[in-house]
């Protein structure tokens, strides 16, 4: 099985596990994988790849706790957004530097109108304010209701089980037939990973 | 951090190549050793500055379900019903926010059918409705921490 760029679902599950905490620290990462794996580093590379072209990978890099770097404000800036528009001011949120996350989400009426979510990160409350106050000049966005959702306590964040918890590569977490070995804990960690990133 | 530390992390947010040296092209790109290049993210890691170096996984194409959500709680209620909802495995994290909605958090489960059952089980213990907003489109944003 060394030589074929194909993995099989086992083999994509294994590097699936095995990449979850991260890359190897190691000159050749995709190389450290492969031998842990059995398989040839170029399906390694290959399939790694395919997953981000797939967007199953939606980025490849590095988390940055933002929290560490000074980013403390985190705003929710949320859109009341006419229905056909809302492509369109989705493309235009989604483009802004200041904008970190944006989603479409159901209104919940009464109590809930808007339906365009995003999320604003800065180093103090005016600056998140500056920065979509430009925002809104320079798309002429001033005529779609908007709320600023300012966060003023966590009061949980489970970002702290991920690390220093490693799996063997040989792990099998997940099959497509429902067969679901993962503990909870290591799939939870993983999830909570992402939302932490989207609004923390 | 130091200017070379800066300059490596706004790089590796751009994405990481995936080729068979990867990090002797980020030190040659910024002008540094290989071996440094790794130092510095093993740094950085250690230091909790980088919660983790790799690839992100799109959490729903996993097979689990994933959702923000909401609560409206009265103030004197607040304390009692954040533990009543932090004590939930399933809440990734929980935020107060400056709305009448003012519970805000994000939900993770095993299997999509998890978050209903999820919020079911909540609204029993805490006796308030839970507002369910599940993304239904994610517009694609460039994540970005300029240093």
């Amino acid at each position: 099985m060394g030589t074929s760029l194909q993995l099989s679902e086992v083999q994509q599950q294994q590097l699936r596990q095995a990449i979850q905490d991260g890359l190897p620290l190691t000159p050749q990462p995709y190389q450290t994988l492969a031998t842990a794996l059995g398989v040839s580093e170029s399906a390694v590379m290959q399939t790694l790849t395919q997953w981000m072209d797939d967007g199953l990978i939606k980025r490849f890099g590095l988390v940055v706790k933002h929290h560490a770097l000074g980013y403390r404000s985190n705003a929710m800036v949320v859109w009341d957004v006419p229905d056909h528009q809302v492509d369109q001011i989705g493309q235009i949120l989604s483009q802004a530097d200041a904008v970190t996350l944006c989603y479409q989400r159901p209104r919940r009426l009464p109590e809930w109108r808007y339906n365009l979510f995003t999320m604003i990160h800065g180093k103090s409350r005016s600056m998140v304010m500056e920065q979509l106050a430009e925002l809104i000049v320079q798309h002429e966005l001033d005529g779609i209701s908007r709320d600023v959702l300012f966060s003023y306590r966590l009061f949980k964040q489970c970002g702290g089980h991920y690390s220093g918890r490693s799996q063997p590569v040989n792990h099998v977490t997940r099959c497509h037939s429902q067969q679901t070995v993962r503990s909870s804990c290591t799939a939870r960690s993983s999830r909570n990973e992402q939302s932490q990133v989207a609004y923390g | 951090m130091d200017n070379i530390d800066k300059q490596l992390v706004n790089r590796l947010q751009d994405g990481f190549p995936v080729t068979p040296r990867p990090f002797l092209t980020v030190a040659e790109e910024l002008g540094l050793e290989e071996s440094e290049v790794m130092e510095r993210v093993q740094t950085l890691l250690d230091d909790g500055i980088l919660s983790r170096f790799g690839p992100m996984f799109q959490a729903e194409r996993l097979g689990g379900g994933l959702t923000l959500a909401a609560m409206k709680v009265a103030p004197e209620d607040y304390e009692k019903v954040t533990e009543q909802v932090n004590a939930f495995p399933e809440v990734a994290h929980n935020y107060q926010r400056e709305h009448e909605l003012n519970m805000w958090f994000v939900l993770a489960t095993e299997t999509p059918e998890g978050i209903q059952d999820t919020i079911d089980r909540m609204e029993e213990v805490t006796g308030y409705k839970v507002y369910n907003m599940p993304k239904q489109e994610e517009f694609y944003v460039g994540l970005r921490f300029e240093l």
